[in-house]
């Protein structure tokens, strides 16, 4: 169901093989929201590998924002399994799960990303507060913490100058361009963007991506890219058209 | 730990980033914490008056009787002793040697409506009250010619009088339509400073003087006939034949029981030692149901104020549901949202309390001088006592429990609304 437009830029491990664990991997997954009769996702399989970057396309009400939340570990699905780098989420308990998704996920919104009483810095370091694990990788990439997140927003074309800034004083751009900040830093294995380019006008989206893609591109990071904008999806190395993955969304019609 | 210094930070820019709003939910519990620590420190220092009234005092010496009765006559100069002791008596006790000094106390005269109370200078020298302080003169001298009287504070501001003043006594207290010492006028020679004790709203004469004015009285009015100047006076014996009751001091204070029980025992009339201590309580337990109530109404006032606490911070979960998602995105739990909301509103409480604190010092140090004048409450600052410190530390805890109700609705919220939230 995944539709590869371009030869994956990381090599595939051939079947079989001691390869690394998919970055992302759903089994039979049923979701349903609490006193609704019909689930709204069911997901036999979904297997994304290790720095693949996904589009994932679907009209509203198609199930993205689940999607999202079962692969944060913030729902958890009725049947099924979901693992990523190989540790299956469902045999977490909750705060093991939202340990993991410190460590291993990186997150961003469609709009206020920010925290507004916050720094600019502060905002960008507030995964590095809730994961030792992003504090210490962080901290060794770039010689602290601080100068990590400082060296992030200038690959993210965000000058010393702003950051002195308040948040509310930052343009729309910009602040995303924050949060995918603080999405990177610490390298997770996973990024999760949900729609973070539907508030940006047209040239800015194509820009945000690019950066976003060579910033995941250099850390490895797998990303999961959510958007009904089908015109971003040629950067990405594979799409997913949620309706077609989610069979619940099929029998809805 | 360094977890819980940092919710603690974002709890506290948290809190500044709303501060318009949350300024008067502190100002609140400030406001209430003043009244309850406040209202706690007239209690003891009122407790501390009145059950130290005689502090130096360690028998109180009477007729046999009630010994809350002896306590109320001869420490508050209330209603009038039944019997009187013998003089003989009191000087055959202030000769024993464990007895430091003695202070006599005779009763039965008023001036409008204050008490006036016969004594000796032994008084001036040997009361203490509060603690052990002193009695002081605010005003002239103690008296030193017969017809002299030394008024207390308050008896003196209501009456106007000064150092000068001449003024007739009554025979009897109670009544309106009392006789009048007219033929034997006092001046007063001293005016004594404010102690916050039955002393402020008394008279004092010597007790020479209270035999003068009574030379020509029998059976409690005077003889027809009988005209007695006080020129003439002292050509009398004004050495009393009893008073109402004796003040002792010890030189030791564990030769109190020893001479309680040669008092109890006294062979020539019925007398009784009573230790104020223990008296005293008993007293101020029947008179402090009031007090009580006051601070179970300063109490609810804190409630009231955390009770607005608790919804300052209700009302502002709404808007900070984003705030909280993205914490909870970057590996957050629920449990440390919860703590986070309850960082929040320990930190409100407790800035309010620390400015309550002030607000009482401040308080204290610029009315503490006009309380003292106007209504005999001595307040001073002071550290906070245990109890002080009880209070301060069950508002904080108060606080720390108002302030899990918003903390547990966030932590509910954080849970049902995951990462999406809609705006």
């Amino acid at each position: 169901m995944i539709r590869h437009k371009l030869p994956s830029k990381v090599d595939r491990p051939a079947e079989g093989s001691a390869s690394p664990a998919p970055a992302v991997l759903l089994d039979d997954v049923v979701f349903s929201w609490p006193n609704r009769r019909r689930p709204a996702l069911d997901i036999p399989s979904f297997r994304v590998q290790p720095g693949e970057h996904i589009f994932i396309a679907g009209p509203s009400g198609s199930g993205k924002s689940t999607l999202l939340g079962l692969i944060a570990g913030i729902l958890s699905p009725q049947s099924g399994r979901v693992s990523v780098n190989g540790v299956c989420l469902n045999d977490l308990g909750g705060a093991k799960r939202d340990a993991f998704r410190g460590d291993h996920i990186g997150f961003i919104f469609q709009q206020f990303n920010l925290i507004p009483y916050l720094s600019i810095l502060e905002n960008v370091l507030i995964p590095c507060r809730f994961s030792s694990l992003r504090c210490v990788r962080a901290g060794t990439q770039a010689g602290s913490p601080v100068q990590a997140a400082q060296n992030l927003l200038e690959r993210l074309d965000m000058s010393a100058r702003l950051w002195s800034r308040k948040v509310n004083q930052l343009s729309v751009g910009q602040q995303q361009r924050v949060a995918a900040a603080r999405a990177l830093i610490g390298a997770p294995s996973v990024l999760i963007a949900d729609e973070p380019t539907s508030s940006l006008d047209a040239d800015r989206r194509k820009a945000f991506l690019r950066l976003l893609l060579r910033e995941c591109g250099e850390t490895r990071s797998t990303l999961l890219f959510v958007s009904h904008d089908q015109s971003l999806a040629e950067d990405f190395s594979a799409t997913v058209f949620l309706p077609e993955l989610n069979k619940a969304a099929e029998e809805d019609g | 730990m360094a977890r819980f210094c940092y919710l603690l930070f974002l709890a506290g820019k948290s809190a500044w980033n709303r501060r318009s709003t949350l300024l008067l939910v502190v100002f609140s519990i400030a406001l209430s914490t003043t009244l309850l620590l406040g209202i706690e420190k007239i209690r003891t220092q009122i407790r501390e008056s009145f059950v130290q009234a005689v502090s130096g005092v360690d028998l109180v010496v009477g007729a046999r009787g009630g010994s809350i009765q002896l306590m109320l006559y001869a420490v508050f100069h209330l209603g009038g002793a039944t019997n009187n002791m013998a003089w003989q008596s009191a000087r055959d006790i202030a000769k024993r040697p464990e007895v430091a000094w003695t202070i006599p106390v005779s009763l039965g005269d008023s001036h409008k409506g204050y008490p006036v109370v016969a004594t000796t200078t032994d008084f001036f020298v040997h009361y203490r009250f509060r603690g052990g302080r002193e009695l002081a003169l605010a005003q002239g001298k103690a008296f030193d010619s017969i017809f002299d009287v030394v008024a207390g504070a308050e008896a003196a501001k209501n009456l106007g009088y000064a150092v000068g003043q001449k003024l007739v006594l009554s025979h009897g207290s109670g009544g309106t339509h009392l006789t009048e010492h007219t033929d034997k006028p006092f001046s007063v020679s001293g005016i004594l400073a404010p102690t916050g004790t039955p002393v402020d709203r008394s008279l004092y004469i010597g007790l020479d003087a209270m035999e003068a004015i009574h030379l020509n009285w029998q059976g409690g009015a005077p003889m027809p006939g009988l005209q007695i100047t006080p020129e003439q006076v002292t050509k009398f014996d004004l050495e009393p034949k009893s008073i109402t009751a004796l003040l002792v001091g010890l030189k030791k204070r564990g030769q109190v029981f020893a001479l309680q029980r040669a008092i109890n025992g006294w062979k020539t009339e019925p007398l009784m030692g009573v230790m104020p201590g223990v008296a005293m309580d008993q007293i101020w337990s029947m008179v402090s149901t009031g007090e009580q109530a006051l601070l179970f109404v300063s109490a609810l006032v804190t409630v009231a104020g955390l009770a607005g606490l608790a919804a300052a911070i209700l009302a502002g979960l709404g808007e900070r549901r984003r705030e909280l998602a993205i914490l909870r995105s970057a590996g957050a739990r629920p449990m440390n949202i919860l703590i986070l909301l309850a960082c929040e509103g320990f930190l409100l409480v407790a800035a309010g309390a620390a400015g309550g604190v002030m607000a009482l010092i401040l308080l204290i140090a610029a009315l503490g001088s006009t309380l003292a004048d106007t209504y005999g409450i001595f307040i001073y600052l002071s550290p906070p006592d245990s109890g002080e410190w009880l209070l301060l530390s069950c508002v904080c805890l108060a606080g720390l429990l108002a302030s899990l109700i918003p903390a547990l609705r966030a932590y509910r919220m954080s849970l049902s609304d995951g990462l999406t939230v809609a705006i």
